[in-house]
This record gives C-alpha cells, sequence and structure tokens, in this order.
C-alpha cells in the first residue's frame, strides 16, 4: 500500500507515524512536504501527523490547513481516500473543513500528557474494524487544544450517524460528550486526539493502536 | 490602510483562559468581575485598493474560525486623502 505522510514545519510525530505505517504495512509511506501541492501518485492512505504545525499560531492546526498540500489532501478526501488525522493532524482536519467542529483549549487549560481510556464506538468504519463494539483500548494522548467543541445539531448528528468513533471512558480535556474521535459521512476521513501510533509495539507498553492500522491495511489493500 | 480585527468566541463556547484569566483577577483581589472572555486582536495594514468585502474574506477564510468564533472589523484609521 502507498501510503503518504504530510510534513509541516513543526510536526513532531510524522517519524512515529511513518515508523507505526510501515510497521503494519511493510513499506515505508512518503513524507510529503506542506509546500507540495500533489501527493505521489496512487496514494491510497494519507495521515496527517501530530504536533505543533507552524507553531499553532492563529489557532492549533489554522496555518497548516491552508498550506497548498492541504488542497491536495482534501481532493484526495472528497475523491474516497482514506485520510487519518492524529492530534495536530485532527485539528488540521477540522480546519480544513473535512470534519465538523473545532478543538478548543483544553478545559482544565493544561497540556495533558498520559495513557487514558477510550471506548470504540463504531467498530464498523475501515479505521476500527479490528476492535470490538464498546470495547476499552488505552491510548497516550498529548495535547493542550483537545477540548472538541460543536454546536448541539452536530453533535447529534454524529451521534445519531454512528460518527463518533471513540469516546474518553474518563474525563480529559473537557470535550463536548467525552469525543476523542469522530469520522467524517463518507466514513473514509477520521480525526482522533489520542495517539494510535504511540501503541503499536511492545516497547511502547501497549499495543491497541497497532489494529487501528491492521484495519486500514485490510481496507485500502 | 489600517483594519483591526476583534475575534472573540461566540457566545455559549466555553472559555477556559477567561476563566483562567477571571480566577487569576480574583486572586489578586478584584472583586466583582462577573465574567472575563478573552479573544485576539489582529491588525492589518493594506493597500488603499482593499475594501472592507476583501476584509471580511479573509476573516471568514483564515482569521476566524466562524465555527466558534465571531469577528469584527474595524477601521483603525481614516482611509488617505
Amino acid at each position: 500500500m502507498q501510503s503518504a505522510v504530510i510534513v509541516f514545519p513543526g510536526s513532531n510525530c510524522d517519524r512515529d507515524l511513518a515508523t507505526a505505517i510501515e510497521l503494519v504495512t511493510g513499506r515505508a509511506p512518503t513524507m510529503v512536504w506542506h509546500r507540495e501541492s500533489e501527493l505521489p501518485a496512487g496514494t491510497g492512505l494519507i495521515a496527517v501527523p501530530g504536533g505543533f504545525s507552524y507553531g499553532d499560531y492563529l489557532r492549533s492546526g489554522a496555518i497548516a490547513a491552508r498550506s497548498p498540500v492541504m488542497q491536495a489532501v482534501k481532493a484526495a478526501a472528497e475523491r474516497g481516500v482514506p485520510v487519518l488525522g492524529i492530534c495536530n493532524g485532527f485539528q488540521i482536519l477540522t480546519e480544513t473543513g473535512l470534519l465538523p467542529g473545532a478543538l478548543m483549549r483544553n478545559a482544565g487549560i493544561r497540556f495533558v500528557g498520559r495513557d487514558v481510556a477510550l471506548t470504540v464506538e463504531n467498530s464498523q468504519s475501515i479505521f476500527t474494524s479490528r476492535y470490538e463494539a464498546a470495547e476499552q483500548v488505552t491510548f497516550p494522548v498529548a495535547h493542550h487544544d483537545g477540548n472538541y467543541s460543536a454546536d448541539a445539531d452536530t453533535l447529534d448528528r454524529l451521534e445519531g450517524d454512528g460518527r463518533v468513533a471513540f469516546r474518553y471512558a474518563e474525563e480529559v480535556n473537557g470535550s463536548a460528550r467525552n469525543i476523542a474521535g469522530i469520522l467524517n459521512a463518507a466514513g473514509n476521513v477520521l480525526g482522533m486526539m489520542p495517539h494510535p501510533e504511540r501503541a503499536v509495539e511492545g516497547a511502547h507498553g501497549r499495543t491497541d493502536g497497532r489494529r487501528l492500522f491492521e484495519g486500514l491495511l485490510e481496507a485500502v489493500a | 490602510m489600517k483594519y483591526r480585527i476583534l475575534v472573540t468566541l461566540k457566545p455559549g463556547v466555553l472559555d477556559p483562559q477567561g476563566k483562567a484569566i477571571h480566577h487569576a483577577l480574583e486572586g489578586l483581589g478584584f472583586d466583582g468581575v462577573e465574567d472575563v472572555r478573552a479573544g485576539k486582536l489582529i491588525e492589518l495594514e493594506v493597500a488603499d485598493s482593499v475594501g472592507q468585502p476583501e476584509i471580511e474574506e479573509m476573516c471568514r477564510k483564515l482569521l476566524a474560525n466562524t465555527v466558534i468564533e465571531n469577528f469584527r472589523i474595524e477601521a483603525a484609521e481614516p482611509a488617505r486623502a
């Protein structure tokens, strides 16, 4: 599977994400710099990594979302190419409009960096097919702006359409309805604050994240 | 021509920064502060050919996230004659 990891100035999870993808798919992704206006031909999976793109200036993800490469990512997402945005990647996907809502400053103001328990809310998506419905998993989080916010109608629609992929099983950052990760309407775009790529091998201490990439590989291959 | 863009959180959107500032003011002994909302001020210096509609477009496309924020545009100085 040909995959791409997008790299912005200030990305810092790009290599972790590339390592996780290579570990599971057996093929290293192409690292695509933010100034590129095209993705490599045949890209079957796009991953938007965590970090602090453009120093989080203006709003987290705001400037990255307007970069040339994100126009190409948006076009690919609209064609149905799977897009996975993690942490800052999730913030960027909401800022581009590929996902609804916004990620605001954590309700407790503090940066949260620890392992958190999540519930898999939708186990039917291309990202979560290797999990059981209502299964509890543990992924690390590391963010300052992870407080998911959207109006009540949007939240109801997300819930009603099964687009909440992951929910925090504990209070983490004040997110509306404890939302940790959401899907777009077509189901090919997932944004999530927790880091599955930091839980893929024994040395990480846990491997709950590995199945997300395995499921994707199966769906895309 | 200079414009000031005031970006504020929409009413009802929780503002943790405003809350923290509020607590800090109380800690300093300032009583009677009922609410604090924090926002952003962006100053733009633009050519005279740039009009209000373009500034509004800049706000909608980048300077404010209209999912959670409102914006207000103020001319900071009169247009040059």
